[in-house]
């Protein structure tokens, strides 16, 4: 290892519309290293290698890069292309690559070999093989169109073509997300054979068992700060853990509200599975609040999503009320009394740019089994009572701040007088006083006998609210916790660390 | 384009055999052929004796040219729906640029060429610097076209030598000149897609424009090149229209050239969402629309029942591209059917 590292970032800090992400964070990466990048969810890693590829430029702090002759040289990529040229390439969750054209035209995109100045395909696809050759790929031909490859070769189409770059430094994120078992194997080799040729490799994760089999050290992120950077060597899978969570409630979350008690089973799921999950069994009783936890990918937005039929369930029963049900679109799932407050409410939440009455009434309106003048009668009185502020139910959505839009979201939803309400990242980019008040709704919902699926990326929202909480890892439940579970153990099933081991393969 | 994909999956096995949107395009068109065929035979009548062939062959030039400038701006995403206006314009240029005097053809030539090719860097220096959608800027570009046309040109004007005008009507055996013209500009931008990097790149820049700019293209200028191109076989297809008619006419454009255009580029395979497809493809789309306009022609189908016909048959040859495009989710599926781990 050389004396001086090839990277170091010092004091890097990075805001979003106000609001801080990193604070000052440290990273150095040695040659020939694999440096993992751990933290939970919205931690910050992503922005610190977004940082690092050109794609946002940080408010503070300096990028030190050490490449090639040049000696040790400040940097500040604002785009990617630089961050390229200066030996830095990122594999990001998103590929970028064209499925349209071949693995070699991929890896060359941009920088095609030239004879008299026409594209020298054979020179093309020669040094493709080469390249995939050396990081002892042998199976992946160099015409292959990518649109027709599994995730783990057209991961490796990326790679490749950073390595083709001439990088020093490899940035993935989240590498093995997508990947199935038997192709992690495949990322294990490349990633080894990475080192061997002296290039470094930042390797974003929070699967502990990748990061144990591969990385030589460790740099834990938690709120956007560093927490500890250590040799792989001098920590144990369950010190990383704590290291990564271990953060005090702040959070105050209202008590359960009196004569709240679970009754009927409301909605029962046996076996569930689509293309996305797999043996789902789910019961929520009335009164019941059950958080979905997992990391991001692992699959609560697809349970959210089919049980309200915009993916539906391809295996497996669902009951509603007791009623078995096959819910294959979501009109079905409004008309069994399902609601969901979708992840992304800007998309698919709301109607921008009409009315606050107008997307409040737009469940009742497009749906003749929910409609009824007496339930239009009372949006008013549910707004209000969800204390909205705008400036009159004429406004357009578009002018209210996040939380009230959230608050039109629910609005909408309870409109309808549902038994189940699915609320997915319900909180997500809302401001604290709207989170709190959302909080008792979601209590208020359950005392008034609703059954309540709460999905959401912050754990102690999840372990705050539920009474249950069901922790997805990779698709599948991984185990199911009681409500004020710790952190800890939430996160130890979340990375796969612990399976349930009662549970039938 | 190959006929069959070589690649292997991971355990090395061939996957089910598939023909290429390419091939299946030919395919088409020669079933096309032999229904059609079939029709007339049934009619009492033979739709590859000479005059028919030739009438066919005929159709295929003018909205040969059109397309496949047409080709290059869908390919990268983009539009031109101004390539009628820009046709008629060139056939006015070249007729009164010509005079009836020989000597003028070479001048006419490169005046129509230079004229066109400044239209088209308009219309991309709208859609790239300005930012307008293509659709909207090349409308535009088009009814300003129009405007011009209509208050500067009341008939025909100019005057074509009849050495130019056998570009338009002289045969080699049954075969047009003016479709041999077409063929060999056809195969030039099979090569220059294939071969020139800012062909290759319009690939890029249609099928992720982030993606090629990412990997370092200059995005603005691909989509530039194909806009000038484009516009530059439009003026190609107003030399044709010159040839002719004999004179220029400002009238051409009331024919909707361009939208034929679009229907054989989108026919032959080439996504008008960008990124896939081809000069090759497009004209196997041109010569299904001559061969079926041939045949109506030869039944003598009532011109309401020949527009159904050719519209149904657009929609339908669409729909089938759209299902063999179904099988891209978005999502990467991790089970599959029965459950298990993919």
């Amino acid at each position: 290892m050389s004396e001086t590292p090839l990277l170091s970032m010092r004091g890097i800090g990075k805001s979003f519309l106000g609001v801080p992400v990193l604070h000052g964070v440290d990273l150095t990466i040695e040659q020939g290293e694999v440096h993992a990048l751990v933290g939970e969810n919205g931690a910050g890693k992503s922005t610190l290698m977004k940082i690092l590829a050109g794609v946002h430029s940080a408010d503070a702090g300096t990028v030190e890069l050490n490449t090639g002759e040049s000696g040790g040289r400040m940097v500040s990529f604002t785009h990617p292309l630089q961050a390229q040229h200066a030996g830095v390439a990122s594999v990001f969750q998103e590929f970028n690559l064209l499925p349209e054209l071949s693995v070699a035209e991929n890896v060359h995109l941009g920088r095609e070999p030239r004879r008299r100045g026409l594209i020298d395909r054979r020179a093309m696809a020669e040094r493709t093989a080469e390249v995939l050759a050396d990081l002892g790929v042998e199976d992946l031909a160099p015409t292959a169109k990518v649109g027709s490859l599994s995730v783990a070769h057209q991961q490796i189409t990326e790679i490749a073509k950073a390595v083709s770059q001439g990088a020093d430094l490899i940035c993935m994120d989240e590498p093995t997300a997508a990947l199935a078992d038997a192709e992690v194997e495949l990322l294990y080799r490349l990633v080894r054979r990475l080192k061997e040729r002296g290039v470094s490799v930042l390797y974003v994760s929070h699967r502990l068992k990748e990061i144990f089999d591969l990385c030589d050290r460790i740099t834990v992120l938690k709120d956007g700060r560093l927490v500890q950077c250590a040799d792989t060597a001098d920590i144990t899978p369950d010190d990383l853990v704590t290291a990564m969570v271990g953060r005090r409630i702040e959070a105050v979350f209202p008590e359960r509200l009196e004569g709240t008690a679970a009754g009927e089973v409301r909605l029962e799921v046996r076996g569930g599975g689509n293309a996305w999950v797999d043996g789902i069994d789910l019961d929520v009783r009335a009164g019941e609040i059950v958080g979905l936890a997992g990391l991001q990918g692992s699959g609560r937005t697809e349970i959210a999503e089919a049980v309200f039929g915009i993916a539906p369930f391809t295996r497996g029963t669902v009951k509603v009320d007791g009623k078995p049900i096959r819910i294959t679109r979501p009109r079905k799932a409004i008309g069994a009394g399902i609601a969901l407050v979708t992840e992304d409410r800007k998309a698919q939440g709301l109607a921008l740019r009409q009315s606050v009455r107008a997307n409040a009434r737009m469940v009742l309106d497009a749906n003749a089994r929910v409609h009824s003048r007496k339930r239009l009668n009372r949006i008013p009185g549910l707004l209000s009572s969800l204390d909205l502020v705008a400036r009159g139910e004429d406004q357009e959505v578009r002018y209210l701040s996040g939380g009230n839009q959230q608050k039109v979201v629910v609005a909408k939803w309870l409109a309808a007088e549902p038994g189940v309400i699915v609320l997915d990242e319900p909180t997500r980019g809302i401001d604290v006083g709207a989170k709190h008040k959302l909080y008792s709704v979601i209590r208020e919902l359950a005392a008034e006998g609703l059954a309540v699926l709460l999905i959401a990326s912050e754990l102690i929202e999840v372990i705050g609210l539920a009474d249950r909480i069901v922790v997805l890892h990779d698709g599948r439940i991984a185990g199911e916790l009681p409500g004020g579970a710790t952190e800890q153990d939430v996160m130890a099933y979340a990375t796969g660390r612990r399976a349930e081991e009662s549970r039938p393969a | 384009m190959t006929l069959l994909a070589p690649e292997r999956d991971r355990a090395g096995r061939r996957p089910a055999r598939r023909l290429s949107t390419t091939a299946l395009i030919y395919l088409a068109l020669v079933g096309v052929l032999a229904l059609g065929g079939a029709a007339v035979a049934l009619d009492g009548g033979n739709l590859f004796a000479t005059a028919n062939l030739v009438d066919m062959l005929t159709r295929t030039s003018l909205t040969g040219f059109l397309a496949i400038g047409m080709t290059f701006v869908i390919l990268c995403r983009s539009l031109d729906l101004s390539v009628g206006y820009v046709a008629a314009l060139s056939s006015l240029v070249a007729a009164t640029t010509m005079d009836g005097q020989p000597g003028n053809i070479p001048v006419a030539i490169g005046l129509v060429l230079l004229v066109s090719g400044l239209i088209g860097a308009a219309n991309g220096a709208f859609v790239t610097v300005l930012g307008v959608n293509p659709f909207i800027a090349t409308l535009g570009t088009g009814l300003i076209l129009k405007g011009y046309l209509d208050t500067q040109y009341k008939g025909p004007a100019g005057d074509v030598p009849a050495v130019f005008q056998q570009f338009g009507y002289t045969r080699i055996a049954f075969i047009p000149v003016s479709t041999v013209v077409m063929l060999v500009l056809a195969a030039a931008a099979v090569w220059f897609l294939r071969s020139t990097r800012t062909g290759h790149h319009m690939y890029a820049v249609g099928g992720d424009v982030d993606v090629a700019r990412m990997s370092g293209i200059r995005t603005k200028g691909v989509l530039l090149a194909a806009h000038v191109l484009c516009a530059m076989f439009a003026g190609v297809a107003g030399l044709l229209l010159a040839a002719r008619f004999g004179t220029g006419s400002a009238e051409a454009y009331t024919n909707l050239y361009e939208l034929d255009a679009i229907a054989a580029v989108v026919l032959g395979g080439t996504l008008l969402l960008g990124g896939r497809g081809g000069v090759a493809g497009t004209v196997a789309g041109v010569a299904i629309l001559a061969v079926l306009d041939t045949v109506f022609n030869v039944m003598q189908v009532d011109p309401f029942a020949k527009d159904v016909l050719r519209g149904a048959v657009i929609i339908t040859a669409v729909a089938l591209y759209a299902r063999r495009q179904l099988d891209r989710t978005a999502r990467r599926p991790r089970f599959t059917l029965e459950g298990r781990l993919r």
